[in-house]
């Protein structure tokens, strides 16, 4: 079966399932010539997140499938993404009430009742792999950086642990790796996404409340998702350029 | 010139032992800076490669229907067709892409729980999306007597 | 970690939970602080020549020296991996202010500092080299760089171009200080940090601190060597204290009435943080206790003529005061921002370890150490002889 797997993905073009493809290709991005990879094209992806609160339905498959993927700590501080649950009432919208329990890992047991006036709803957090990062910006040694691809990295070989990343970070979304003593923060599963495959928490999203986009792709759905809906970014005024796209964002999250 | 020296020769010294402590910063850092940093940006090219070697723990649906096309042509038309298989299954890599998937058997998720991770009661679900009290909806049984959940609509 | 997840109040992102910088990142800016302060105090005689404040001169570069060495300790030892730190040389990324600290720590360190003290001490070093035996004449001998020549001619040259690090030296002073007010000022995702003004308070609560700092030591020291104390010049740094203090109040002033004023969204947040969970260490410690209390008392001085031991013993409790007031307000900037959540809708506990790595016992001793390393250095290089006014003549102009 694998096989059959592999000529498949070599059809649609997909590809790098193989360890000693990836490798090969690296000996062209470590020569500096990248065009000359076989497989995946460094240059020709620019990777975004469409999400859509409408849709999220707080059974936090996401925030599970993500500490499975990426061997993520099961501590209530280690979160590459997250759910939270707004309950808002609509004469006081600056004021919401906001939890996450666990980070959304064993869903949301029922708090508020119907039919007392308010708006709920949950929104799933993560990375925005902004393109003005203002984490990179302060990495004083260049140990998380944006990749050409879109996507704000870390070098765990490199990073030092000064954590100034994390309080560069708007949106909360990096934390310290205990194991590591280094930062961590969502990879946009960079594992998968370079192989073809979609980011765990968009695999097993039942609602395809989150979908990986690519921007550089005209035939990717996500374009005809940003145009056709009222699309909003988290923190706007932070101008980091944030790259995961809600529609149905609420003016009272923050 | 020696008469110049004369009165500045510790001057001299101290700015030769500043100049070669700045030739030995100057060799150190052209030693010791990563051969791959900068390629592409402010980093070590090699820390993309580091993090595309993270090994795989899902499959991916793709992978699923490669030999359960029968399951895939099963969700056909109904509202659980774009639902990825590990979303109910759980993490599969391991089982697809095994020598033999056969002897790596997954293990079926629990009716009992799975259903109602999605569709328990919850004010803030969607309005339009199908949720159940369980203790008020069906018989009490699984609900798999009801439901078949790659195609959950009662016919 | 259950405990602290019980303390928090409202909600914050689950990644905010624990502090990310702990007690050793207040004593960096605290103790940089100190540094610069003690320099522009020291740069005082020299540059402007305020002739009173110049028994305390090379005290104040000691002293300044002595806190340096100390001053990345702090940030080394809160580094989750320190043997990497030397990347910031290898790799500094120029957007990061905080890359450039490697480079402006060892220019302060190193061009400013070891060089003015060099200069200004090789005589004494040259001499305590012909006067001694053995070891401590080889050490000498290293550090006068094997020269002895102090011909009237070499030093009235040391002296012009110690004269002119001093005047590099006060910029960089205010660089070093001014650039760690900009690493918390630069944060927009922190609205209690980010602002301009921020580098400013920095550099003039670094003033005031330093100054502070060197007007017990002289004290201190006098006491210890039994010597006279010189009033004029301690009437003089105290008066320089006050002058200090009260633009620093003004400016803290003038960024917490603009606060109140402009009320934006992170006001209601902040404001109820100060009256909460920072109300001892920001009103009562740092406003109060540290700030309107010694300004209050150095005002008194001007204002009424007092005696001798009292001005003394005012400026000894004023001096002491002010340093609880500016390390209150380094906690309060650097714990009191990350109290709250980014999300402005909660609040978190920082929970201070004893013995651990980043705990209290480790801050102690990094408080410490700086006057361990002092009193080494005012027996390898006293400063006293030329305080008591045998001099060497001075380039004039």
């Amino acid at each position: 079966m694998e096989a059959d797997r592999r000529e498949f993905l070599k059809q649609t073009g997909l590809l790098l399932v193989l360890t000693g493809a990836a490798a090969q290709a690296w000996d062209f991005v470590l020569a500096g010539e990248p065009e000359k990879a076989p497989t995946y094209k460094l240059l020709d992806h620019w990777w975004a997140m469409a999400m859509d609160i409408r849709k999220c339905i707080g059974c936090g498959n996401c925030v599970r499938a993500c500490k499975t993927e990426n061997g993520v700590l099961l501590e209530p501080d280690c979160f590459r993404t997250w759910v939270e649950r707004y309950h808002v009432h609509p004469d006081d919208p600056g004021h919401p009430e906001v939890d996450s329990p666990n980070g959304g890992y064993g869903g949301f047991p029922e708090k508020y009742k119907a039919g007392d006036g308010s708006k709920n709803f949950f929104v799933p957090k993560m990375c925005n792999h902004c393109a003005h990062s203002p984490c990179v910006q302060v990495c004083p040694v260049g140990a998380t950086f944006e990749s050409p691809d879109g996507v704000v990295l870390v070098d765990k070989t490199y990073c030092l642990g000064c954590r100034y990343c994390v309080q560069a970070c708007p949106y909360g979304c990096r934390y310290i790796d205990p194991r590591t003593e280094t930062v961590d923060k969502c990879s946009l599963c960079y594992h998968r996404i370079t192989k073809g495959l979609t980011t765990a928490c968009c695999e097993v999203c039942p609602m395809g409340a989150r979908k990986l986009g690519d921007l550089k792709d005209p035939k990717d759905p996500i374009h005809d998702f940003l145009k056709d809906h009222m699309i909003h970014v988290l923190k706007p005024e932070m101008a980091t350029g944030a790259k995961a796209y809600y529609n149905g964002l609420d003016g009272s999250v923050r | 010139m020696r008469e110049w020296l004369r009165d500045r020769e510790h001057m001299v010294r101290m700015g030769i032992l500043f100049a070669g402590a700045l030739a030995v910063f100057l060799v150190a850092r052209a030693v010791m800076v990563p051969k791959d940093f900068g390629t592409y940006g402010h980093f070590r090219t090699g820390a993309l490669a580091d993090n595309m070697a993270h090994p795989l723990v899902f499959a991916g649906r793709q992978a699923c229907g490669d030999c359960h096309d029968d399951i895939v042509a099963s969700r056909k038309g109904s509202k659980h067709e774009q639902i990825g298989c590990e979303a109910c299954h759980g993490a599969l890599e391991a089982h697809a892409s095994a020598d033999d998937p056969s002897a790596l058997k997954p293990k079926l998720p629990d009716v009992k729980t799975i259903c109602l991770v999605c569709h328990r009661e919850n004010v803030a679900k969607p309005a339009g999306f199908p949720q159940v009290d369980p203790k008020d909806h069906g018989d009490g049984g699984p609900c798999t007597s009801c439901h078949n959940p790659h195609h959950p609509e009662i016919s | 970690m259950e405990s602290l997840l019980h303390s928090v109040q409202g909600y914050i992102y689950p990644d905010e939970l624990q502090l990310q910088w702990s007690i050793l990142i207040v004593l960096y800016p605290f103790i940089t602080g100190l540094v610069a302060g003690a320099f522009i105090l020291a740069s005082l005689e020299r540059v402007f020549n305020v002739e009173a404040v110049k028994p305390t001169y090379r005290l104040a570069l000691l002293t300044a020296l002595a806190f340096m060495i100390v001053a990345p300790l702090p940030l080394q030892l809160h580094l989750g991996h320190p043997e990497r730190s030397f990347e910031m040389y290898l790799t500094p990324h120029t957007t990061s202010a905080m890359a450039m600290f490697g480079f402006v720590y060892l220019w302060y360190l190193m061009v400013v500092l070891v060089l003015e003290i060099w200069l200004d001490f090789r005589k004494d070093i040259v001499l305590m080299a012909r006067a001694s035996t053995g070891l401590k004449r080889m050490l000498y001998r290293a550090m006068a760089l094997g020269s002895d020549n102090i011909s009237e001619r070499s030093l009235r040259i040391d002296d012009k171009v110690g004269k002119f690090i001093t005047i590099v030296g006060i910029p960089s002073a205010i660089l070093l200080h001014g650039y760690v007010g900009f690493i918390f000022g630069s944060v927009k995702a922190n609205p209690w940090w980010s602002s301009a003004l921020m580098p400013v308070v920095f550099i003039f609560s670094a003033m005031v601190s330093g100054i502070a700092l060197v007007l017990l030591l002289y004290q201190f020291v006098s006491w210890y060597r039994r010597a006279a104390v010189d009033m004029p010049c301690l009437d003089t740094i105290a008066r320089y204290l006050l002058y200090a203090f009260i633009i620093d109040f003004s400016l803290e002033m003038l960024d917490l009435v603009h606060r109140i004023y402009e009320a934006d969204e992170s006001f209601k947040t902040l404001d109820f943080m100060v009256h909460t969970k920072l109300y001892f260490s920001q009103i009562i410690l740092q406003i109060i206790v540290g700030t309107l209390l010694p300004i209050g008392l150095l005002a008194l001085v001007q204002l009424v003529k007092l005696t001798e031991q009292a001005r003394r013993a005012i400026y000894g409790a004023a001096g002491l005061l002010t340093l609880v007031g500016i390390f209150a307000m380094r906690w309060n900037v650097v714990i009191g921002g990350q109290l709250f959540s980014k999300s402005l809708l909660g609040y978190t506990t920082y929970k201070m370890g004893l013995w651990t790595r980043e705990g209290l016992l480790p801050a102690i001793i990094l408080l410490i150490l700086p006057f361990v390393i002092l009193y080494m250095l005012v027996k390898l290089l006293p400063p006293w002889d030329k305080a008591r006014g045998a001099e060497v003549p001075r380039a004039q102009g």
